[in-house]
C-alpha cells in the first residue's frame, strides 16, 4: 500500500514537519532577543510550503494516499496554502508584540505555530476519522501551549485553562460521534461511511445519534451558539498573538473538516444536519450580533463578531441539498468557502492593527484605545476601517461578496424557509453594522487620548498594508477568488 | 476606457491620490489638486451630453465586460434620457462643493476633498450602472464617504447623525439586496437590469419586490413617514455634505423608482400607485407645514427638501409623461436649488456659527451682494416662474390635474406653503434692521463664495428660462418607460 505516490500526497506536510523540527533545534543556537534568524527561517520554510501547496492545487489532481487515509485535492491544497500564508502573516504581526511581552525567550512560538499548521494540514486532508481527529488534536495541543506562552500572566493562563478544558470536551464529543458512526457503518474511512449510509441499510437512529455528537463537536470548534462560550473568554484572555493564531488559520481547517465529515462522509444525512446547522446559525447570528453590541473590549467584541460570522458560514452549508437533490451543493459550499477565506483575510488585518497599537506594558484592547487613530496614523486607521466595513458586509469590501454568495445560495434554493433565513440574516447584519461602525466612529470621530505615534517595523508595515489593501482589492475584483473556490468545491464533489 | 468609466473613475482616482499623498501641511496643494480633479471630471462628462442621441430610449455609451463570472455579473454601464442629466449634475455639484469647502475646512483637508471626489464617482456609478450588483455596490458604497464626512467634519451632535444616516439607509437597502438576488434566481441567473425589465412576474412576487425596492428608495428619497433621518443629518452635516446629500443623494432613491420599481414590477406599481401618491401628498402638504415652524435654517431647508421630493415621487406615480418628466426636471432643479440653499446657509454659518433664524436679522444691510443671491435662490425654492424650481413643479401639477383634479389642486396648494416658509425665513434672516452685533460685524461674500453662488445662480436661471435641453433629452425615454409600465407583466 505504501507506494511512492502515497508519499507524494503528503510531501508538503513532510517538509513542514522536518522544518518544524529543524527550527526547534536550530533555535537553541540563536542568541538574538528578537529571534531574527529563527523568524527568517520559519517564514522561508512556510513560504516554501505555501508554494508547494499552490503547485499541487494548481495541478488540479485528486490523489489518495496510504490506502485512503489522506487525500490530495485542489480544495485541500488551496485551504492549506491559505492557512500557511495566514500563519506566516500571523507570525509577522506577532513578533514585535511577542518580543515586548517576554514571549520570545525561546523560539517556541515558531515551532508551535508550525506544529499547529501541521495539525491543520491533516485536518484538511484527512479522509479517515482517526486522521482528522489526530490532526485536530495536534492543532489544539499546540494552541493550548501558545495561549499559555505568557507564563507570568494570569489572564492568559486562565484563558489557556478554559480553552483546554472546553476544547478537550469538544474533542470528546467529536470522538464519541465518530465512534458511533464507526459502530453503525463498520468503517472509519469517509468514503466507506458515505456508501454505507447511502445504502440505507444502517439504522437511521444510530446514525443521527452519532451525527448529533459530530455536529456538536464541530460547532464547538468553530464556536457556534450554543457551544460558543469559550470564544469570548479565550479571545480576550489570550495574548493577541495567540488569539490570532487561534482565530485566523484554524478557521480554514475547521471549515475543511466540516466539508470532509459532513459532505464527504455524511452527505446522505444532509437533511438531518442541515436542520441542525440552521438552528446553530440562527443562534450564532442572534447571540453574536447582540452580545457584540454590549462589549467595550475590542478583542471580546471581535470574538462575538466571529460567532456571528460563523453563523453566516453555517448558512452556506444549509442549502446544499434540497429535496434530496445535490444540484445546488457546489454553489452552496463554495459560497461558504469563499466566506471563510475572506473572513480569515479580514481577521488577520484587524488583529494585526490591534497588535501594532499595543506597546510594551500596554495592550490596546479596549475600543476606546483606538480613539482618534485617524489623526495618529491615517494608514492603519484606514486598514482597520476597511476591515470593519468588510465584516459589516458593506461593498466594495470583500465581506460584501461573501455575504452575497451565502445569501444567494439560500435564495436560489427557492424554499420559503431558506428565503426567510436570508432575510433574517440580513436583518441581523444590520445590527452587526452598528457595532462595527462604532469602532470606525471611535477611530475617526473621537479625539485621540494619547499623542503617541504609531511606529511599525518595515515587515509589519508592508504586510499589514498589503493585507488591508487586499480586503479592498478582492472586493473590487472578487471574480478570481470566487472562481477558485467554486472550482475547488466542484472537483471535491465530483469525486 | 469609455466616457462613463472615465466619469466614474477619474474623481475616484484623484481621491485616492489625495488620500495617499495629501498632508495637512500642504493643504494648498491638496485643495488645488482636488479642484483640478473635480473640474477635469466634470469636463469629462460633457461629451456625454454633446454626443447624446435624441429620439431613442436605448442605453447609450454602453460599456459591458464580464466582472464576476461566477454570478454572471457584468461591469455594465449606460445612460439614457433619465440618467444623463443626473450624471452631469453630480459632476457639477462636486466642483461646487470643492470650491465651497476651500478655506472652511482646515482639518484633514485631503480626506475631506477625497471623500467628496470618491463620493461623486460612486454616485455617477449609481446613475449609470445597468447591472443589479454593480448598482448595489455603488449605491451602498456611497454610505462610507458620507458617513465619514458627517462624522468627522459635522456639528456638535454629529455622531448621532452619522449613525442615523448610515443605519437608516442600510436597513432599507438590505431588503433590496434580497430582491436583487431573488430577481437573479427568477431570471435564471442574470443580474442585468434590462433583462429584468422584460421578466414576467406574478402579482404577489411583483408586490413583494415593489416593497423591497420601496424600502430602500423611499428611505433614500426620503418619503414621509421615513423622512425623519434627513433633518437630523442635514443639521449636523458640514455645508458641503448637506449640499451633496440634498442635491444628489436623495436623487439616488428617486432614480431607483424609475430604474427598478416601475419597470420591473409595473403591475404592482400601478396597483400601489395611489399609495405612493398619498404618501407624496402628505410630504408635500404636511411636511411643508412642518417646515414653516422650524427655528433652524438647515432644518427648514431639509423639510423643504422632503416636500420638494414629494413632488418628484408624485410626478412619477401619476403615470403620465408630464408627471414623470416633471419629476425628473424637479430632481435636477432641486439639485441646483437645494445645494444653493445649503451653501447660502453655510456662508452665514461660517461667519456667525449659528443656524438659528433668531440669531440673524437685517443681513441685507451688511451683506448686500450675498442677500441678492439668497433672495434669488429663495425665489427658486418657492418655484417662481423663470427659475428652475418652477419648471418641474409646474409640469408635475399639470400632470396631476390631468390625472385627477383634486390631487392636482392639493399639490398646487403646496406652492403657497413653499412660498410662505421660504420667504418668511428670508424676511427674518435678511430683512429689517441689523439685529445684533454679530450681524453688524458680517463681511460680504468674497470672490470664491461669489463664484460658487454665481455658478449655481446661472444654472438655476438657465434651467428656468430655457428648460428645453433638459426636457428634450428625457422625452423619448420617459415615453417608452410609460409605455413599458402600461403593459402587464403578469404571466
Amino acid at each position: 500500500m505504501m507506494d511512492t505516490s502515497s508519499w507524494m500526497t503528503i510531501y508538503p506536510e513532510i517538509v513542514l514537519l522536518v522544518m518544524a523540527c529543524v527550527i526547534a533545534l536550530a533555535d537553541l543556537f540563536v542568541k538574538s532577543p528578537k529571534r531574527t534568524a529563527t523568524y527568517a527561517l520559519t517564514l522561508l520554510s512556510l513560504g516554501g510550503v505555501a508554494w508547494l501547496h499552490a503547485m499541487y492545487a494548481d495541478a488540479g489532481q485528486t490523489l489518495y494516499g496510504f490506502g485512503r487515509l489522506v487525500v490530495s485535492d485542489p480544495m485541500g491544497h488551496w485551504l492549506k496554502c491559505f492557512a500557511t500564508i495566514a500563519v506566516m502573516v500571523t507570525l509577522v504581526y506577532s513578533r514585535p508584540y511577542a518580543a515586548d511581552r517576554d514571549m520570545l525567550r525561546g523560539g517556541e512560538i515558531f515551532s508551535l505555530s508550525m506544529f499547529a499548521l501541521l495539525g491543520m494540514s491533516f485536518m484538511i486532508s484527512g479522509q479517515n476519522f482517526i486522521v482528522i481527529y489526530l490532526g485536530l488534536e495536534l492543532l489544539t495541543l499546540s494552541s493550548y501551549a501558545l495561549v499559555a506562552l505568557r507564563r507570568d500572566h494570569t489572564q492568559a493562563t486562565e484563558a489557556a485553562m478554559k480553552y483546554f478544558v472546553l476544547g478537550a470536551m469538544a474533542s470528546g464529543f467529536l470522538l464519541y460521534g465518530m465512534s458511533m458512526m464507526y459502530g453503525a457503518t463498520g468503517s472509519l474511512e469517509l468514503s466507506a461511511v458515505f456508501k454505507a449510509v447511502a445504502s440505507g441499510h444502517v439504522n437511521h437512529q444510530v446514525l443521527v445519534f452519532g451525527l448529533v455528537f459530530i455536529v456538536a463537536g464541530l460547532a464547538f470548534k468553530i464556536g457556534a451558539v450554543p457551544f460558543h462560550m469559550w470564544i469570548p473568554d479565550v479571545y480576550q484572555g489570550a495574548p493577541t498573538a495567540a488569539t490570532l493564531m487561534i482565530g485566523g488559520a484554524p478557521k480554514l481547517a475547521a471549515f475543511a473538516i466540516m466539508i470532509r465529515l459532513l459532505v464527504e462522509g455524511l452527505l446522505p444525512l444532509a437533511f438531518d444536519w442541515q436542520q441542525m446547522l440552521s438552528f446553530l446559525a440562527i443562534g450564532s447570528l442572534v447571540v453574536g450580533n447582540l452580545a457584540a453590541i454590549a462589549q467595550t473590549n475590542l478583542k471580546r467584541m471581535l470574538a462575538y463578531s466571529t460567532i456571528a460570522q460563523m453563523g453566516f458560514v453555517l448558512l452556506g452549508f444549509v442549502a446544499g441539498v434540497i429535496n434530496g437533490q445535490t444540484t445546488l451543493a457546489a454553489n452552496a459550499y463554495s459560497s461558504a468557502m469563499f466566506y471563510i477565506v475572506s473572513y480569515v483575510l479580514t481577521t488577520l488585518a484587524s488583529f494585526g492593527v490591534i497588535m501594532l497599537l499595543a506597546r510594551q506594558g500596554f495592550e490596546s484592547e479596549e475600543i476606546t484605545d483606538l480613539a482618534g487613530l485617524n489623526q495618529r496614523s491615517p494608514l492603519y486607521a484606514g486598514v482597520m476601517a476597511i476591515c470593519l466595513f468588510s465584516m459589516a458586509g458593506i461593498p466594495p469590501m470583500v465581506g460584501f461578496y461573501a455575504k452575497l454568495s451565502v445569501l444567494q445560495s439560500l435564495i436560489v434554493s427557492g424554499q420559503s424557509f431558506y428565503i426567510g433565513l436570508a432575510i433574517f440574516a440580513v436583518l441581523m447584519s444590520l445590527i452587526g453594522a452598528f457595532y462595527y461602525l462604532r469602532v470606525v466612529k471611535v477611530m475617526y470621530f473621537d479625539e485621540p487620548v494619547t499623542a503617541t505615534t504609531v511606529s511599525a517595523t518595515t515587515d509589519v508595515r508592508v504586510v499589514l498594508s498589503v493585507n488591508g489593501l487586499l480586503v479592498l482589492v478582492l472586493g473590487i475584483v472578487p471574480g478570481a477568488l470566487m472562481a477558485l473556490c467554486a472550482d475547488a468545491i466542484a472537483r471535491m464533489l465530483a469525486v | 476606457m469609455g466616457l462613463l468609466s472615465l466619469a466614474i473613475w477619474m474623481p475616484i482616482a484623484f481621491g485616492v491620490i489625495l488620500l495617499a499623498f495629501g498632508r495637512d501641511s500642504q493643504a494648498r496643494a491638496v485643495r488645488w489638486l482636488a479642484l483640478i480633479g473635480s473640474v477635469v471630471s466634470f469636463l469629462a462628462t460633457l461629451p456625454l451630453y454633446s454626443g447624446f442621441q435624441l429620439g431613442t430610449s436605448a442605453m447609450q455609451f454602453v460599456e459591458k465586460a464580464p466582472w464576476i463570472e461566477r454570478f454572471n455579473v457584468h461591469y455594465h454601464l449606460g445612460v439614457d434620457g433619465i440618467s444623463l442629466w443626473l450624471v452631469l449634475l453630480t459632476a457639477f455639484i462636486n466642483v461646487i462643493v470643492v470650491i465651497a469647502g476651500w478655506e472652511v475646512i482646515t482639518r484633514k483637508v485631503n480626506q475631506y476633498m477625497a471623500a467628496f471626489l470618491i463620493l461623486s464617482g460612486l454616485m455617477i456609478g449609481v446613475f449609470s450602472a445597468l447591472d443589479g450588483i454593480l448598482f448595489y455596490v455603488f449605491f451602498e458604497a456611497t454610505l462610507i464617504p458620507m458617513y465619514l464626512i458627517i462624522g468627522i467634519w459635522g456639528g456638535p451632535n454629529k455622531i448621532y447623525a452619522a449613525f442615523k444616516f448610515f443605519l437608516y439607509t442600510l436597513m432599507g437597502s438590505l431588503l433590496t439586496l434580497i430582491a436583487l438576488i431573488y430577481l437573479y434566481t427568477a431570471s435564471n441567473g442574470s443580474f442585468d437590469i434590462l433583462t429584468w425589465h422584460k421578466l414576467q412576474l406574478s402579482g404577489t412576487v411583483q408586490t413583494l419586490l415593489f416593497f423591497a425596492f420601496f424600502a430602500a428608495f423611499a428611505v433614500k428619497v426620503p418619503m414621509w413617514p421615513v423622512h425623519t433621518w434627513l433633518p437630523d443629518v442635514h443639521v449636523e452635516a458640514p455645508t458641503g455634505g448637506s449640499a451633496v446629500l440634498a442635491a444628489i443623494m436623495l436623487k439616488l432613491g428617486a432614480y431607483g423608482f424609475l430604474r427598478f420599481s416601475m419597470p420591473i414590477a409595473p403591475d404592482a406599481a400601478r396597483e400601489w400607485g395611489m399609495f405612493i401618491i398619498v404618501l407624496s401628498l402628505v410630504a408635500v402638504v404636511y411636511v411643508g407645514l412642518v417646515a414653516m415652524v422650524q427655528q433652524d435654517m438647515k432644518k427648514l431647508v431639509a423639510y423643504s427638501s422632503v416636500a420638494h421630493m414629494g413632488f418628484v415621487t408624485l410626478g412619477f406615480f401619476i403615470f403620465n409623461p408630464l408627471g414623470v418628466s416633471g419629476g425628473i426636471v424637479q430632481m435636477i432643479a432641486h439639485g441646483f436649488v437645494s445645494a444653493a440653499m445649503f451653501l447660502s446657509i453655510g456662508v452665514l454659518y461660517d461667519r456667525v456659527h449659528s443656524r438659528e433664524i433668531a440669531s440673524y436679522g437685517g443681513v441685507v444691510n451688511t451683506m448686500p451682494k450675498f442677500a441678492a443671491f439668497a433672495l434669488f435662490f429663495s425665489m427658486a425654492n418657492c418655484g417662481l416662474p423663470g427659475t428652475a424650481g418652477f419648471v418641474g413643479e409646474w409640469m408635475v401639477i399639470l400632470g396631476a390635474v390631468k390625472f385627477n383634479f383634486w390631487i392636482g389642486a392639493l399639490s398646487a396648494s403646496a406652492l403657497i406653503f413653499g412660498a410662505a416658509y421660504t420667504l418668511w425665513m428670508f424676511k427674518r434672516v435678511y430683512l429689517g434692521p441689523v439685529a445684533n452685533d454679530d450681524v453688524k460685524a458680517l463681511t460680504d461674500i468674497n470672490a470664491r463664495e461669489f463664484l460658487v453662488m454665481a455658478l449655481l445662480a446661472a444654472a438655476v436661471l438657465y434651467m428656468g428660462v430655457y428648460p428645453k435641453p433638459f426636457t428634450d433629452v428625457m422625452d423619448t425615454s420617459v415615453a417608452d418607460l410609460l409605455k413599458h409600465v402600461a403593459l402587464s407583466k403578469l404571466p
